[in-house]
């Protein structure tokens, strides 16, 4: 497969003003008052995407990850380094930025058209559909700033999909809109997907990088800390976003952590339909009170079931825990399913410990529906 | 759904490689601004509809603003202070359409990307191509008055200097140039210092007056500079070229009768067709290199715009 984008030795360096001498007085008063500070928001990353490929990025707020997309989109330059690229790019930073006001919803489309690199014939072609896809078949010709946010929005998806670009960048958009338009652009990204187009998504949300992407990049504070298949990149994110955690937590000297889950039949296996009782060993050096998170994914990376932690609310003495958990009436289908457990701060759902895959689950099925939860159904004929 | 066929799934191991790096050539820089020609027009277009947009006599206003500021300096200079100059309004309208570009250009331009802070974050382009849209919107206005003043000649019966007229194109290009670049290098100045913005409409207002524009040439500071030798700093203005070619072709008359004394007046400098010829193409060479050292100074100052912004 052909490599569409390089990314080689980026670093971004920012200068941050903490006190702005905008005016030209405050400057020649004052040349050097301002104190600034430098802030590395990109460390040397290295990376390569391939035709075809959806890669998700990664990280906290302040990971650098919008950073990194816009070097690859050209909005920034890299301090250092280069990227390259092949073919055309249509990046959705942020729905509508080109959009001006007093223009109509027509206008508009061949502007923000232009903006994305494509000429007015090309825009000619798919005008119909960009207007079939956005649904604002009535409003095109009123002027934009007449438009609901969600019209607007609605817009300016339909230009970035609908010109067709070699490489997609979608940063954190994928939420706008109702549910039926937001299936409407996954669809769409699926769609991209199979004609072979390659696709940049940035979000920090694990279950829509599990969804889309097949490999993923991890950024902390500037750096890549994991580029590889999505659910080994998720977990690196999670102990990650973790450890960050842990350090920042006022008068951290307590540490609390998951050793593990043990059943008390040996095994985690259950059959359909019935309960599954395990323990999970927590230990902690002081007390702490926090609710306790249980997830199950499919292999395939899908979110099963979160419990409700609010309901689950446990107390831990200092040294070794032991708390009793119990599934009911697993309603799972044959197959190996992904154990997670963590424990979150009562308020506020910070969490204390995390940990990714604490066991396997083997359910046991004996019937013949398929799927992931087996749904009694039954046929009558009237 | 309509499924793409396996041709629509091009290989892009042909296609060209594109390279993002801190700094670019002048040559990426050029190229890259050529390749985004349609996006120019099309902020060019929008800058007018959006200009003109709701106001019930349109585009005829870039029209009327000016025909009111030469009406009005008609009505000072020619009819309240009596400077005597036959046909003053031609005189005016030839040097008032070169000011006028100018003038829109740099003073839209200088906020620009300020004011498009929102775009300049989130859209990648040539950034300077927003100045350059600024240019190419007052070139438009340009045109209309240039083909108003081409109308009013024939209606008065007032023919331009036929011969002369070859130089238009070289003395406009000089003058597209010349306004591109400082319309460029404000844009981004005005970034790091905001009160530019400001200060630039003093610059601008100080300068028209400097140029031969309500007044003639040889009642400028001109001819007392040449009794010195020093005519030279008198064209450290660039415009001052600019304005009298423009005026030699549609005034035409170097020296004419004054209405009110009757006496001789010397109003453009008898310079002969090749001076002037020489003076343009050398202001033309001079805009040119002015206009790439005006995209490396904004490729300089523009890495910091996102601190900035």
């Amino acid at each position: 497969m052909t490599t569409v984008i390089e990314v080689q030795d980026i670093s971004k360096r920012f200068t941050i003003h903490h006190e702005r001498n905008q005016t030209l007085k405050e400057r020649i008063l004052h040349p050097r008052s301002g104190s600034s500070e430098i802030f590395d928001a990109l460390n040397d990353i290295n990376f390569s995407v391939a035709q075809g490929e959806t890669l998700g990025i990664v990280g906290h707020n302040g990971s650098g990850k919008s950073t990194l997309l816009k070097c690859i989109c050209g909005v920034l330059k890299p301090t250092t380094g280069q990227i390259r690229l092949r073919g055309n790019l249509a990046a959705l930073l942020e729905l509508g930025a080109g959009f001006q006001h007093e223009l109509s919803g027509r206008d508009n489309v061949y502007l923000y058209g232009s903006m994305l690199g494509f000429t007015r014939k090309m825009v000619d072609a798919i005008f119909d559909d960009v207007v079939a896809f956005s649904e604002l078949e009535h409003f095109i010709d009123t002027p934009v700033k007449f438009y609901s946010s969600g019209m607007y929005v609605r817009l300016a998806f339909a230009v970035a999909v609908n010109v067709n670009p070699d490489i997609l960048v979608v940063d954190e958009v994928l939420a706008v809109g109702d549910e039926r338009f937001q299936a409407k652009c996954i669809d769409r990204i699926r769609r991209f997907q199979r004609e072979g187009r390659t696709i940049l998504l940035v979000t920090h949300q694990a279950d829509t990088v599990r969804a889309i992407c097949d490999r993923a990049i991890v950024l902390d504070h500037g750096n890549m800390v994991a580029d590889g298949p999505v659910t080994d990149a998720l977990r690196i994110f999670r102990e990650r976003l973790l450890g960050d955690m842990i350090d920042h937590r006022p008068g951290g000297s307590g540490v609390v952590s998951i050793d593990g889950l043990s059943a008390p039949s040996g095994s985690f296996e259950v059959r359909h339909g019935s309960n599954l009782r395990f323990d999970a060993t927590l230990s902690c050096d002081h007390a702490v009170s926090g609710n306790l998170v249980i997830e199950v994914f499919t292999r395939t990376g899908l979110l099963v079931s979160r419990n409700d932690a609010e309901a689950a609310p446990v107390t831990l003495r200092p040294g070794v825990n032991k708390v009793g958990v119990e599934l009911a009436n697993v309603p799972l289908l044959d197959g190996v399913y992904d154990i997670n457990v963590g424990l979150v701060e009562p308020q506020g759902a910070t969490m204390l410990a995390w940990r990714e895959k604490a066991a396997s689950l083997q359910v046991l099925y004996d019937g013949r529906s398929s799927g992931v939860v087996g749904i009694e159904s039954s046929v009558t004929q009237w | 759904m309509d499924e793409p066929s396996a041709a629509e799934q091009r290989s892009l191991v042909a296609s060209p490689v594109r390279v993002v790096s801190a700094r670019a050539s002048l040559r990426t820089r050029l190229s890259n601004l050529v390749a985004r020609r349609e996006l120019l027009l099309s902020l060019i277009t929008s800058d007018i509809r959006i200009k003109y947009k709701g106001s019930a006599l349109g585009l005829f206003w870039s029209m009327l603003s000016p025909a009111l500021t030469l009406a009005t300096y008609y009505l000072v200079f020619s009819v309240f202070l009596k400077n005597g100059i036959p046909l003053f309004v031609v005189y005016l309208f030839a040097g008032l359409i070169v000011w006028n570009m100018f003038q829109t250009a740099v003073s839209s331009a200088t906020g620009v990307i300020v004011d498009r802070a929102g775009l300049v974050k989130k859209v990648s382009f040539p950034r300077e191509i927003l100045a350059l849209s600024n240019v190419g919107a007052s070139v438009i206005y340009f045109v209309i008055q240039i083909v108003v003043l081409a109308i009013f000649l024939a209606i008065i019966g007032h023919a331009p200097a036929w011969s002369f007229l070859w130089l238009l194109p070289i003395s406009f290009l000089a003058l597209y140039l010349l306004t591109a670049s400082i319309a460029v290098v404000m844009s981004a100045i005005t970034v790091y210092l905001r009160d530019v913005r400001h200060l630039m409409d003093v610059v601008l207002q100080l300068w028209f007056w400097v140029s031969p524009v309500v007044y003639s040439y040889e009642n400028s500071i001109a001819p007392a500079l040449r009794v010195r030798g020093l005519t030279a700093l008198y064209f450290i203005n660039p415009m001052t070229p600019i304005i009298l070619t423009f005026q030699r072709i549609f005034y035409v008359n170097t020296t004419v009768r004054s209405t009110t004394t009757g006496l001789p007046l010397h109003i453009l400098p008898a310079w002969s067709m090749a001076t002037f010829a020489t003076v343009n193409v050398a202001l033309l060479a001079f805009a040119i290199v002015l206009f790439l050292v005006a995209l490396v100074i904004f490729g300089r100052l523009e890495g910091n715009f996102e601190s900035e912004l």
